[in-house]
């Protein structure tokens, strides 16, 4: 039995992690695939305060050494339920194995949220990517596209201008959700193409891709754009659809809990991406890791 | 076992004519999620038994990353009697990693 098991272990979880151990408590996470979470496809931070310039990959790894030293346990297996039993909870896995704790921290984060176009499984690796700091350097000096226009995608975009000889941005929107500074850099880059208030419709090419339909949301008209890569950024998606029994969910299925990080379920808590909130940023996951560790440790 | 540096130059010996399947990892320094998948890697390789593991550094090999179409990585990549058997893009756990290489 531990005190506190948590599920996730990227920066909110990994941070609850450190709290509940700093506490005196023990603590278990599970992860479903590598710790560190989403940050580690950022090339570089320069919005975590104290650490400016550090890239994801690093962050990721000191957090991971700063918990793991402290005491927490890691085991890679993917949580399929939360049983509330009251004063101990049973947190199922796929293995298929059971871990019970007197607490249970949900820190799933989110993740890529896939366009739901044909094909698009099998392109992936072949042109399609989620990852622009990951796989720009493929297309050195090909065309490619972004789809999206949050802070991911003119982020990408910009990257991506650097290397690519034409980049076109996708926007179903007509304003971009990223910050004026970097959307105005964006306009003034003289190889990126807008494209507002278009989506991507179709993929095209067997065998990798080879370019992308393109329909106008105004007046449905339709292009054909020759691009070798499609950077897919077109928001995030939580993963809770397992916990519904024990928590309530939010109509995208982010968690519903309050700033104290509370679920409907005492001794449930949820921190993170993966919580209902406003702003997910790598300080609010930390912030959600630390207020969740101290409301399960006083629990 | 230990993980093979694979190259332009023992790509053919170590994994076409190997005579049991090849896990490959293309990978490259500048990837976070490679560098998390690394040690995933090592670890399968150190247990390996009736597969051999190898890393590809695209940075260093442009060649073979032209070669096998990767344009996503981490990508890990089963060979088989001299062809490729399955693809793998992004992190995966190492379960998933060995579940990759043993049913092929």
């Amino acid at each position: 039995m531990d005190d506190i098991i948590i599920i996730g272990a990227g920066p909110a979880g990994l941070t609850a992690a450190i709290y509940a151990l700093r506490a005196g408590k023990s603590a278990l996470l599970i992860e479903a695939k590598t710790y560190g979470g989403q940050i580690v496809n950022a090339a570089r931070i320069d919005n975590y305060p104290g650490l400016p310039g550090i890239s994801g990959f690093e962050f990721a790894q000191k957090l991971y050494e700063q918990a793991t030293a402290l005491g927490a346990r890691i085991v890679y297996e993917t949580a399929v339920a939360i049983e509330d039993k009251g004063e101990t909870k049973t947190v199922k896995t796929s293995a298929p194995n059971e871990y019970e704790g007197k607490a249970v921290i949900i820190a799933t984060g989110a993740r890529n949220k896939p366009m739901g176009l044909a094909r698009e499984d099998k392109l992936l690796g072949r042109g399609v990517s989620y990852c622009a700091t990951c796989d720009g350097m493929f297309f050195r000096g090909k065309d490619v596209a972004v789809f999206g226009g949050g802070r991911i995608a003119v982020e990408d975009a910009l990257f991506l201008s650097e290397y690519c000889a034409k980049v076109y941005v996708i926007h179903s929107a007509r304003n971009f959700g990223a910050a004026p500074a970097d959307v105005e850099r964006l306009k003034a880059r003289e190889n990126v193409e807008l494209l507002l208030g278009s989506t991507v419709t179709k993929l095209i090419g067997e065998e990798k891709l080879s370019a992308v339909e393109v329909t106008s949301k105004s007046d449905g008209s339709v292009r054909e754009i020759s691009a070798a890569g499609l950077f897919v950024a077109i928001g995030q998606m939580p993963d809770n659809g397992a916990f519904a029994n024990t928590v309530d969910l939010d109509e995208k299925g982010y968690v519903a809990a309050d700033e104290g990080c509370r679920t409907k379920t005492p001794g449930v808590y949820a921190a993170g991406d993966c919580r209902a909130k406003e702003v997910r940023q790598l300080t609010t996951a930390a912030a959600d890791g630390t207020v969740a560790a101290l409301a399960a440790c006083g629990a | 076992m230990a993980v093979i540096e694979l190259t332009m130059e023992n790509f053919e010996k170590e994994v076409l004519r190997s005579d049991v399947p090849v896990l490959v990892d293309f990978w490259a320094i500048w990837c976070g999620p490679c560098r998390m998948l690394s040690p995933v890697v090592d670890e399968v390789s150190e247990g390996a038994e009736g597969f051999k593991v190898g890393k590809v550094n695209v940075d260093e090999q442009p060649e073979l990353a032209e070669r096998f179409g990767i344009s996503s990585i981490p990508c890990l990549i089963v060979f088989k009697g001299g062809s490729e058997a399955k693809r793998s893009v992004g992190v995966i756990p190492k379960a998933a990693v060995l579940d990759l290489v043993k049913n092929v």
